[in-house]
């Protein structure tokens, strides 16, 4: 392994002591990464299969002694996991679609139909990251629950949680920063050809931006699901509520076996967990490179 | 912005109120409670999850083995859904047999309250926000340290710098952007908390009401005032809006330069 260097180089720590010093860190850091933040997440699936008998012992056990895979599906049968699990599924594609569509043409109006005053447009949109999502809470709530000029009440409904994060002005701004860097000509080309506006964004421009659409579909997902205050809010009916606002009122409750909350936290997790094991590379490169996100 | 000017609620049409729910609020024993809680817990937060990655990025950055385990170790927690991590903590931190406290008993060490005990209550809340977030900044702070040019290092070594000097010198300097974009970007996040108190602690706690958690009560459990949540509301959107134009001046300033 040779790369640039940094604190210390390559050589220095394969000196004598200072190979001891490096070993010994190395392992220590391994392992405080492995009790501190794989742990907690061991415990909870072994604290999900183990007998309830045993997870409630005052000693717990660290590898467990019983094993019931079976309140997966006593969780996702009798709590009902599996419909608040498919409503956030539903929920959360519906919301990567509306964001996708909403956002595309809009940064692709932006950067290449150059409508006027769109800067004004832009400027506008990029003041609106200035406000926190809690000054808006209230605002948007009662927007929601009696929109302006259609008098509907959207409460309960996946339109209250698909519509407030449709235009997202932080994914417009960084689509707009891409699709600039696209050259015109190759559109000009296009249209010379006599394709439309429409056709350029779908054969043209979209093909071209596969990496930044993914990041932006994967970070919508992922916001999507991880959401908790504002579908609390806007989801009071125990049926249409998401996993996190489900759980939470389970729990409150006092009246569930602990074992199946903790199979339903586990149900929760596994659709992050795989997304970040499969995307890990987009996900940290997205995180760094393109996104100073908030 | 209007509507912390009315008085807002179902039963009857919005009516104009100046600022009566500006004093209604400060007249709120629960008001001062809230932001000092608020100020206590980003203060802590800042302590820990600003402060703490830091350290642990410049060590995971010397490190010549296992560098994508420790990457996917400190960012797994962050995918998981808040609620899962909440809850999860809520069960380590049980006053009777949770784990904490049973791992305390078998040092012979004197157990705690957590989150029940008025003096560890914000700092256990602290503890699972940090636990779950540290990931984003350790991650952003190891891409920082992989964009130092490792000539300038080895030009502080030919000087007779230590290892000490070296990092002050030349580490520092060189993370002053992402550092001070962590720094806006992570108060704005802390000043907001609500979910551990909401499920750790309730929305009723004194010891861990923060400003979130009372905007949610004013509005939608025992007062029903949105009126005096929107007023609440602003006072956050003033407070965290100056945060939030240094960021975005500062991001947009770099960015112009990149």
């Amino acid at each position: 392994m040779s790369e640039t260097r940094s604190l210390f180089s390559d050589a220095q720590l394969r000196r004598g002591r200072a190979r001891w010093i490096y070993f010994l860190v190395l392992t220590l850091l391994t392992l405080l990464f492995a009790a501190v933040f794989l742990f907690p997440m061991y415990w909870m699936v072994i604290g999900s299969l183990k007998d309830p008998a045993e997870l409630a012992r005052p000693i717990p056990t660290w590898i467990p002694e019983s094993f019931h895979p079976e309140v997966y599906v006593q969780a996702w049968n009798e709590l009902n996991i599996g419909r608040f699990f498919l409503n956030t599924a539903f929920y959360a594609v519906g919301a990567w679609l509306m964001q996708l569509v909403v956002d595309v043409t809009a940064a692709y109006a932006l950067s290449k139909l150059r409508p006027v005053l769109g800067n004004v447009v832009l400027g506008a949109m990029l003041a609106t990251l200035l406000l926190p999502t809690a000054a808006l809470l209230v605002p948007a709530y009662l927007t929601v629950s009696d929109v302006p000029l259609f008098h509907v009440n959207l409460l309960d409904t996946p339109w209250a949680l698909w519509l407030p994060s449709a235009a997202n002005a932080f994914n417009i701004y960084v689509l707009k920063q891409f699709f600039d860097q696209i050259p015109d000509e190759l559109l000009d080309a296009a249209r010379m050809d006599g394709a439309g506006s429409l056709r350029i964004l779908v054969s043209i421009v979209l093909p071209l931006s596969r990496p930044v659409l993914a990041v932006v579909s994967i970070f919508a997902v992922i916001a999507m699901w991880k959401d908790f205050l504002w579908p609390l809010l806007v989801l009071q009916e125990p049926r249409t509520q998401t996993l996190s606002v489900a759980l939470s009122r389970l729990s409150a409750t006092g009246r569930v076996p602990l074992t199946e909350v903790m199979a339903g936290l586990v149900i929760a997790s596994v659709p992050m967990i795989a997304a970040f094991l499969v995307f890990q590379r987009s996900i940290l490169k997205g995180l760094t490179a393109g996104g100073l996100k908030g | 912005m209007i509507l912390s000017f009315q008085q807002v609620n179902f039963v009857s049409d919005p009516e104009w109120v100046g600022f009566a729910n500006f004093s209604a609020i400060f007249h709120d024993p629960l008001f001062w409670t809230a932001w000092w809680n608020t100020v206590t817990f980003t203060g802590i937060a800042l302590a820990f999850g600003y402060v703490v990655p830091f350290f642990l990025a410049v060590v995971v950055n010397e490190m010549r083995h296992f560098k994508g385990y420790f990457r996917v170790a400190v960012y797994l927690p962050v995918m998981l859904p808040p609620l899962v991590v909440v809850l999860l903590w809520q069960y380590f931190y049980d006053p009777g047999n949770g784990l904490f406290n049973t791992v305390l008993r078998g040092l012979h060490l004197p157990e705690s309250q957590w989150t029940q005990s008025p003096r560890m209550a914000m700092l256990s809340l602290v503890l699972v926000s940090t636990w779950a977030n540290m990931g984003t900044a350790t991650i952003m702070y190891l891409a920082a340290l992989q964009n130092i040019p490792g000539e300038l290092y080895e030009a502080a070594e030919m000087e007779g710098a230590n290892v000490w000097q070296r990092l002050w010198h030349v580490t520092i300097p060189h993370m002053r952007f992402i550092l001070a974009v962590l720094l806006m970007l992570q108060i704005v996040a802390t000043m907001q908390v609500f979910i551990e108190p909401f499920q750790l602690t309730g929305t009723t706690n004194p010891d861990t009401i923060t400003v979130m958690v009372l905007i949610y009560r004013y509005a939608f459990t025992v007062n029903h005032d949105f009126g005096m949540a929107a007023a609440m509301s602003v006072l956050l959107f003033l407070v965290l809006g100056a945060f939030s134009v240094a960021y975005i001046r500062l991001v947009s300033r770099e960015g112009m330069r990149a």
